[in-house]
């Protein structure tokens, strides 16, 4: 399986995998906003392959149309200002997003609901309130990018019916909650973990796709609900779950070259 | 001439009051005003409310050194390894008061503080629980009667800005990705410019273009090489990442990060004593030269 570290072919990482799922949602000639850890290496792979007409913008100033050289722990390491298109402000980059010129955002998350709402501010262990990073920008990509992809560890306590705290705002409740609340962007429109590929219909998440080697029923377990596949969307009930594409070996020579330590990606 | 305003670090920190607001980190995780910030600490300026948009490790210090009162901020934790423990600590403990921004609310709110307006709307922030919180209005805009939260105007007492280079009279040309900085620095009343290099005002007035601290906002300018250290600087130094992971691991038990505070901080006189300290190279290789700019005559 492949957070065991291997493939079909060739041996990948679960999180090798993940950037890759993150690599294909962007399309040539995409304006994404990059955010934090592996949307960093997923962006350089996808405008190194099919997408040579993406741009990145980074919250912090950054605007970039190529991988940079070098690897990078944050979107403020030099190599990445380093020929960069443009190394400026947050409001100009903020700007764009909320004019709506952003196809699609990354975010991360402690917590993910049945709506794609997520939780990187407060969460509770037992009785213990554990307080975490908080938004950063990640509620600014959540409310106004055209769209985004969610990337998660499969783990199941991140699942839950409802977050604690909406710090990045999904589908709230579903159906057209996004539109009664006045938010200009689409909201989330997948979530890859380390298990899975997901699609939100009508707001609620889907499984699109099971990663190599994990089944239909072991993803369920893991949700507090009644978890939909893309067979019952489509009326195919009990239709076989197909199985995320593998990395090639090209984007795994990439992600390699990007983060030759697997600071991220191991 | 105009005033000369270089002073050291010790005298320059020394103007800050006790519950004082201050801005710092404004860059993100570039150009971290850090040298500055143990200044802050080792005089031990108290019951300080800190704004930022992510601050890096250098919020989480404060907390630590027992300064903070109040955190506006977007984000405050250790980008390489995660949570800032000690911000954790203090914000499950109840002893920080934590106003929860998105990096976008706290960019209006220096943005309008600069302005000199109240406040400013955006669609950003609908639906979440930030903006649910009674620093924020949810509204209806008065002409379209779109839905739109209300930002108010944050104006810190002090500003930090680390800076590649600066006159004596605090014009200063920074490069690189510049984040909230020229806001931060415009909303506050006054400005601390921290800068690995003095220089003459005509290096300044040469590439104007490039000038985006002006003299009239600086109170002090102090040279101090590394300044942002562990932060990465254009052009001057890379990121420190090990220097953050180990930071991660000294502060998961709070007599760790005391004992932190102790070598790293209070411990030390100085930037240089600081510097003294680390064994890494952190230096550009093959610095990328600008193409030749050309200006009028």
């Amino acid at each position: 399986m492949a957070s065991e570290g291997v493939g079909g072919d060739h041996e990948y990482t679960a999180r090798e995998l993940m950037v890759s799922a993150a690599a294909r949602e962007i399309s040539d000639g995409d304006v994404a906003f990059v955010g934090m850890r592996l949307p960093l290496i997923a962006f350089q792979v996808a405008v190194s392959t099919h997408a040579p007409n993406a741009t990145s913008v980074f919250e912090s100033g950054v605007v970039r149309g190529d991988a940079a050289e070098g690897f990078i722990h944050t979107m403020c390491d030099l190599p990445n200002l380093n020929r960069a298109v443009s190394t400026t402000r947050m409001l100009d980059v903020m700007g764009r997003l909320a004019r709506g010129d952003i196809d699609v955002g990354f975010l991360g998350g402690a917590e993910i609901d049945r709506y794609g709402n997520l939780n990187t501010t407060r969460v509770h262990a037992g009785d213990r309130e554990i307080r975490l990073p908080g938004s950063g920008g990640a509620c600014d990509i959540a409310c106004m990018a055209d769209r985004t992809v969610v990337l998660m560890a499969h783990e199941p306590r991140r699942f839950v019916e409802r977050v604690e705290y909406v710090t990045s705002p999904g589908h709230g409740d579903g159906g057209d909650w996004r539109e009664r609340e006045g938010l200009p962007g689409g909201g989330p429109s997948a979530l890859v973990t380390t298990k899975a590929s997901f699609g939100f219909e009508d707001g609620e998440l889907y499984v699109k796709s099971c990663h190599p080697g994990v089944s239909l029923d072991e993803v369920r377990e893991d949700f507090p609900w009644d978890l939909r596949a893309k067979s019952d969307l489509t009326g195919d009930a009990g239709g076989a779950v197909e199985t995320t594409p593998e990395p090639t070996a090209e984007e795994l020579d990439l992600i390699r070259t990007f983060d030759p330590d697997g600071f991220w990606t191991r | 001439m105009p005033a000369d305003k270089t002073t050291s670090m010790a005298e320059a920190i020394g103007r800050i009051d006790r519950g004082s607001t201050v801005a710092a980190g404004l860059a993100l995780e570039h150009a971290i005003p850090s040298a500055a910030g143990h200044e802050l600490i080792r005089q031990g300026v108290e019951d300080l409310t800190l704004v930022g948009p992510i601050s890096d490790v250098l919020f989480d210090q404060f907390v630590a050194a027992d300064l903070v009162s109040q955190v506006r901020a977007a984000w405050v934790g250790n980008v390489s390894a995660g949570s800032g423990y000690n911000y954790r600590r203090a914000v499950e403990g109840g002893e920080i008061d934590v106003e929860n921004h998105s990096n976008f609310s706290i960019a209006l709110s220096l943005h309008a503080a600069e302005l000199g307006v109240p406040y400013l709307p955006t669609r950003s922030l609908l639906g979440s629980d930030i903006a649910a919180e009674p620093h924020l209005r949810v509204t209806e805009d008065p002409f379209e009667g779109e839905r739109v939260v209300q930002v108010p105007a944050i104006a810190p007492d002090w500003t930090f800005v680390h800076v590649q280079r600066a006159s004596p009279a605090g014009d200063a040309h920074l490069w690189g990705n510049t984040g909230v900085t020229y806001e931060g620095v415009r909303a506050a009343d006054r400005v601390v410019v921290t800068a690995e290099e003095v220089v003459d005002e005509s290096v300044i007035t040469s590439d104007p273009s490039r000038t985006r601290i002006t003299r009239e906002q600086v109170d002090a300018v102090v040279e101090v090489p590394f300044g942002a250290h562990p932060s990465p600087l254009a052009g001057r130094y890379h990121r420190d990442n090990d220097f953050y992971l180990e930071y991660a691991e000294s502060t998961r038990d709070p007599d760790d990060a005391a004992a932190w505070l102790d070598e790293w901080v209070y411990g030390v006189d100085d930037r240089a004593a600081y510097m003294e300290k680390i064994d890494r190279d952190l230096s550009v290789e093959e610095p990328t030269v600008a193409a030749e700019v050309t200006y009028g005559q």
